[in-house]
């Protein structure tokens, strides 16, 4: 009886958890199915699940297009310095809220976290017209500088919970020596957060390579568009040929897919630790 | 040792301490709370970038409360937008993650499946969406066509277009939000479960009276974090339908943009932006005196 009732509810529970990974994973398919149809089998009924020929053209056509490679190298150099910026600023901030003892630090921390509350639109006009004044228009400098001030509040907070779980004594022994605080930061906090790091890296690269508002606003100029950008700007111009839209929309997203199946475990590990503290 | 502050190596700690926290302060005082004041000031005026502001005091206020309808359109459309997603997103996230919670072989390859749709965001979603939903030949009225219902114009249609990037979000439930729900029940003692087991109640009993109460900390963040996200829906609609049909998506943040970067009404734009910093204040707040009374906080 009591093994029938468990077998029955293991059944449930796969039965649940095939339900909803196929409602979720469908999309998918149908996606990478019509990136590879030609208008015929687009606009089959019923609906073809594997196209009869596959039209590789679609990708082919997205390079002619649009200069992808141009808008790949402009993405991958904004992400990558914004990574770096974001990686030295947040872990030197994090730093001093998590290992150092000053006063007012509490406080500070609870208001760095409060600003996670403002609305980017309040600052958007201001400085906007602050990086015209700068010159910055039309370069990647709006998108990159940033990032080197704090590294935003999110990724502070979720290196100085890590930083607090490496143990004190570690500190005390240090200073002891007479290393200085710069040097414990360097040799013995960093390697010892590498995961946390890439943690804050992988979430960072996510936000940058899908950022849209900021290319938007301050890339006005064809060639300095990010892919997001010219994505968008194909959507306008290509919306009967969804083959060839299809397979740009893929090529866009296979960077952030690839980069999931690498570091699956940072990803996980980036919420999990946010949500320690609840 | 430590205690007293007049210890040479707290000192120095102090003074290492504000300079290593100086790149935050140094970008706050820049990129946050300079613009926050002039943003403030430019509200108060007629400013077109180009030329200099001019004063006009609460004259941009005026309008958009008083005459201009595409705000009270955008308020609605984004009020809409947000009342119906945030319990169907916390809702869809809480069940998949009780789902996940179960410690059934294979758990982890179904938790990775979940939560691959949470990372494509922005203008791809919008790009992908933008085919799924299209009325002839889209993913869903051809499943709809296959049962012979026909299916409705999506986003397309006035009455459906907020519905659709409704349904569009509700992809991504399988992702932090239910990972971060998923740590929590896991911190669920299971001795709980076994009194409602005693006391013959089911799984909707469990549900209700242990698992909800229990993470109800958890929840609550989260719901306060998509209301707020949910106000700043923009890329999708401005890649989707540009706030159409019939303004039925001009979302809050689309109609800023539009004056601001469109029309270079960067006055008129700054108090939107005001008035969406009060409203999301104002309705933050009062989830926080609800929150007290429903939130159960363990301990206290």
């Amino acid at each position: 009886m009591r093994l029938n009732f468990k077998t029955y509810q293991t059944t449930t529970t796969y039965l649940l958890l095939i339900c909803a990974a196929v409602v979720l994973i469908l999309p998918f398919i149908w996606i990478i199915s019509t990136s590879l149809k030609g208008n015929e089998s687009i606009f089959a009924f019923p609906p073809q699940w594997i196209p009869k020929d596959f039209h590789w053209d679609n990708y082919a056509k997205v390079f002619t297009k649009m200069p992808f490679f141009v808008y790949l190298k402009n993405s991958v150099f904004i992400s990558v310095m914004t990574i770096l910026g974001t990686l030295i600023s947040s872990s030197l901030v994090a730093y001093a809220f998590a290992c150092l003892k000053w006063p007012g630090r509490d406080w500070l921390f609870i208001f760095v976290l409060g600003t996670m509350m403002l609305p980017a639109q309040v600052t958007m006009i201001p400085v906007f017209v602050l990086y015209k004044q700068f010159g910055w228009l039309n370069t990647f400098k709006p998108l990159i500088v940033p990032a080197f001030f704090g590294g935003g509040a999110f990724n502070i907070f979720l290196l100085r919970q890590f930083f607090l779980t490496i143990p004190k004594e570690l500190f005390e022994a240090a200073r002891l020596d007479g290393c200085s605080e710069f040097r414990i930061y360097w040799k013995i906090v960093l390697p010892l957060a590498k995961p946390a790091l890439a943690t804050v890296a992988i979430l960072t690269f996510m936000m940058t390579w899908n950022d849209f508002l900021g290319p938007l606003i301050y890339l006005s100029d064809k060639l300095k568009g990010t892919l997001a950008l010219g994505l968008a700007m194909f959507v306008g111009q290509y919306q009967t040929e969804w083959g060839v839209l299809m397979a740009a929309s893929v090529l866009v997203m296979l960077p952030v897919i690839v980069l999931f199946f690498l570091f699956q475990k940072y990803f996980i590990r980036g919420f999990m630790m946010s949500g320690i503290k609840g | 040792m430590q205690k007293t502050t007049k210890n040479p190596l707290y000192r120095k700690q102090a003074r290492l301490g504000y300079l290593f926290v100086a790149p935050w302060i140094i970008g706050f005082l820049i990129f946050s709370l300079y613009p926050i004041v002039m943003s403030f000031y430019y509200s108060l005026c007629q400013y077109d970038v180009l030329r200099v502001p001019q004063f006009i005091g609460l004259g941009n206020y005026k309008e958009l409360l008083g005459q201009d309808p595409y705000f009270w359109k955008s308020i609605w459309n984004t009020l809409f937008y947000t009342v119906v997603r945030v319990p169907l997103v916390i809702f869809g996230s809480l069940l998949l993650a009780v789902l996940v919670n179960n410690a059934v072989k294979g758990i982890r390859f179904f938790r990775t499946i979940f939560f691959i749709p949470s990372i494509i965001t922005g203008v791809v979603l919008s790009a992908l969406w933008l085919w799924l939903l299209n009325p002839q030949y889209g993913l869903f009225n051809s499943i709809l066509a296959v049962f012979g219902i026909p299916g409705p114009l999506w986003l397309q249609s006035p009455h459906w277009s907020k519905i659709s990037m409704v349904l569009m979000s509700l992809w991504s439930i399988g992702g932090g939000r239910m990972l971060v729900f998923l740590a929590a029940l896991q911190g669920i003692p299971t001795a709980l479960y076994e009194v409602v087991d005693i006391d013959g109640g089911g799984w909707w009993a469990k549900f209700r009276h242990i698992t909800v109460p229990m993470i109800s900390p958890v929840i609550f963040l989260w719901t306060v974090l998509e209301v707020i996200f949910s106000f700043q829906v923009f890329t999708e609609a401005y890649v989707m339908t540009k706030g159409g049909p019939l303004n039925s998506t001009l979302f809050y943040n689309l109609y800023l943009y539009y004056k601001a970067f469109d029309d270079f009404s960067m006055g008129y734009a700054s108090a939107l932006a005001w008035v969406l910093l009060v409203i999301i204040l104002v309705v933050t707040l009062m989830q926080f005196v609800v929150g007290k009374k429903v939130v159960y906080y363990e301990g206290k």
